[in-house]
């Protein structure tokens, strides 16, 4: 009986100390995403193709930019994907290691991706925020400015950019970051009207809260689930724009390369008979679209409460 | 008693522009809250009742300057609140406190009790180390009833009820002299009204907190109230002590009120008379000249239509009770 009383008492005393570890609504949403199949799925490829990225380099038996000459001018003999010349996937049209140059486009068709998708969450969320919770002048003003430039055609600006300031990654990040935060500033400032009129936003600012606090502890943090589900749909949106500016022959500087590269020049060779110059980066590029698009649903699905 | 509050002629109007109009065009007046003065006293409860849209967040909300308003408000015999700079303003908001509606709406859902309690010490009080802040807060749960192990949670792992007490501990972490609470029972069980407003009524005690309670129920408002201010479409129609208000109600539209109020007696309940006022509450865009009430009061005569009634005490009344009626010592 005393032991059980012992017991008892620091139970007791445990239940006053020790701080009971809350369930944030992200660990909320973090266990309805594990438990979604297709987005784990989605995730799985993602890892794969970021892994393949990583470390493809180190398992290329050949350089992106060195000629087999033993297969030069035979390539459609010579040149299929094979283990013992060390071509996993072959050899372009010049005799050049596909293997490595997948890798290398995948790096690049990538970066492209997230850091477009980094420049529309950074710069878009700040600016949605802002325009939304200050309102007024400043909000028409700010709007405005993103309307005019959506009115832009934008490829047409971006390919007259390329063309001008010659080709290069950085003119392509500049080119695609300027665009890519448009519509992300339109959606969370929509979120933040109504956000805006929440009763905590009002405990806070009659509590003598600044109007940039607020925007960040309060109004941030609730948007972050559509930013992120958008951020995710955003990137392959990003790789596309740039795998059309590359099929286009106005993209990346070779011997650098990327997807929309492989795939045009893939494309072009076709006729040939060497069929896995095409179909490489394509399976790459299919499957990241894939798997952004299923992690973007099942995100969607996690952080909207109301979708459940 | 010293006096806390002194509001002079209080006016909140909203400029509502026509649809369709030029962007310069003269906009509608919308007159939310139409000269009200009152005071209150350190330590003292205020009750405002009216029905839906008469003013009363509005007004507490203009005290506090969240809403522009026009008018005197001046603290504790000083300044005057609405023409203070901002930065002078800053100061007085640890020293009036709000308390909502909806007491989860007015928690962030993405912070934890202990950080959403803290946001007003860390606000006014910079110098406070995490530590003495986390003291601080854990005291204060320890003090409206909430378990300080519970720190870490979120609000959606709480009841109704315990959302309503994270909202007073953080209203009270900066130890105000005065709260507003806008209708802070409405939302919840009346099993849990109750435990709230008594935790209010026994910390009010404690810390000698004066309370301007908005609410649109009478028994509740009776319960924790010394004074009481009946509010129509922005005007004070009556403001009384508490027991004269609910014994010796002179303006037609407070014994309207009285009369709705249900007794929990099935013989009495049948057989009393409620006075059902007819029409509805008149837009505030265009409100009715002279008496506000007239268009729904039984007493209205010509002389309504014609001069708006001054509040102030009258024969029939009790000492401090204040009418505005002119018909007021009729019946």
């Amino acid at each position: 009986m005393l032991v059980e009383q012992q017991k008892m008492e620091s139970l007791a005393g445990r239940l006053v100390e020790e701080e009971v570890k809350g369930r944030s609504p992200w660990a909320d949403a973090r266990r309805r995403f594990v438990r979604n199949k297709a987005a784990m799925f989605g995730l799985v490829i993602l890892v794969f193709v970021g892994a393949f990225a990583l470390f493809g380099p180190y398992i290329a038996a050949w350089s992106i930019d060195e000629l087999d000459f033993m297969v030069l001018g035979q390539v459609a003999e010579l040149g299929g994907p094979s283990i013992e010349t060390g071509h996993y996937f072959g050899t372009d049209d010049l005799g050049r290691d596909l293997f490595a140059r997948v890798v290398q486009g995948t790096q690049i068709s990538l970066m492209v991706g997230l850091v477009g998708a980094a420049i529309a969450v950074i710069v878009g969320t700040l600016w949605g925020a802002i325009a939304g919770y200050v309102g007024g002048a400043t909000d028409n003003v700010m709007m405005r400015t993103v309307d005019i430039l959506m009115a832009i055609p934008y490829m047409f600006v971006l390919i007259l950019l390329l063309v001008m300031f010659g080709r290069s990654i950085a003119m392509l990040f500049f080119g695609i970051g300027l665009l890519s935060w448009l519509d992300m500033s339109r959606i969370v400032r929509g979120q933040t009207l109504s956000l805006k009129n929440m009763e905590y936003i009002e405990a806070a600012r009659a509590t003598g809260v600044s109007g940039f606090r607020i925007i960040l502890r309060h109004i941030v943090p609730n948007l972050l689930g559509i930013v992120a589900v958008y951020a995710t749909l955003l990137v392959p949106l990003m790789i596309l724009t740039e795998s059309f500016i590359s099929f286009l022959g106005l993209g990346v500087q070779e011997p650098l390369t990327s997807w929309g590269a492989l795939i045009s020049e893939g494309a072009g060779t076709m006729q040939y008979g060497t069929l896995w110059q095409l179909l490489f980066p394509l399976f790459f590029f299919v499957i990241t679209l894939f798997g952004f698009f299923f992690v973007g649903d099942g995100l969607r699905d996690a952080l909207d409460p109301k979708d459940r | 008693m010293s006096e806390l509050l002194r509001v002079e002629d209080l006016r909140v109007t909203f400029d509502i522009p026509r649809r369709g109009a030029l962007p310069f065009a003269e906009p509608l007046h919308l007159r939310a809250v139409g000269g009200v003065d009152f005071t209150l006293n350190a330590g003292e409860t205020l009750g405002i009742v009216g029905e839906s849209g008469c003013g009363k967040s509005t007004l507490a909300r203009a005290l506090i300057r969240m809403v522009p308003g026009e008018g005197r408000v001046v603290w504790m015999g000083g300044d005057d609140l609405l023409a203070v700079s901002r930065r002078k303003m800053l100061s007085y908001r640890s020293e009036i406190q709000m308390i909502f509606q909806d007491p989860l709406a007015a928690l962030n859902p993405r912070m934890t009790v202990g950080q959403i309690i803290a946001e007003p010490l860390r606000t006014h009080r910079p110098d406070l180390s995490s530590t003495e802040v986390k003291t601080r807060v854990k005291e204060m749960m320890d003090r409206v009833s909430l378990l300080p192990n519970q720190i870490n949670r979120y609000p959606h792992e709480f009841s109704g009820g315990q959302c309503q007490r994270i909202g007073i501990a953080r209203a009270l972490i900066v130890e105000p002299k005065l709260i507003i609470c806008d209708e802070p029972v409405s939302a919840l069980d009346v099993s849990i009204q109750a435990q709230v407003i008594n935790l209010l009524m026994r910390l009010q005690k404690e810390l000698g907190l004066a309370l301007i309670f908005i609410a649109h129920d009478l028994s509740v408002v009776r319960h924790i109230s010394d004074r009481v201010m009946v509010l129509y479409l922005g005007r004070i129609m009556e403001i009384a002590e508490k027991h004269d208000l609910y014994a010796n109600a002179r303006h037609p539209y407070t014994q309207a009120l009285m009369s709705a109020v249900p007794v929990p007696d099935p013989d009495i309940e049948r057989t009393k008379d409620v006075i059902v006022l007819s029409g509805e509450l008149p837009s505030p865009l265009d409100p009715p000249s002279g008496c506000v009430f007239r268009t729904r009061c039984p007493r209205a005569q010509a002389l309504c239509a014609e001069r708006d009634p001054v509040l102030e005490e009258k024969p029939s009344g009790r000492p401090g009770q204040r009418i505005a009626c002119h018909f007021a010592d009729e019946t």
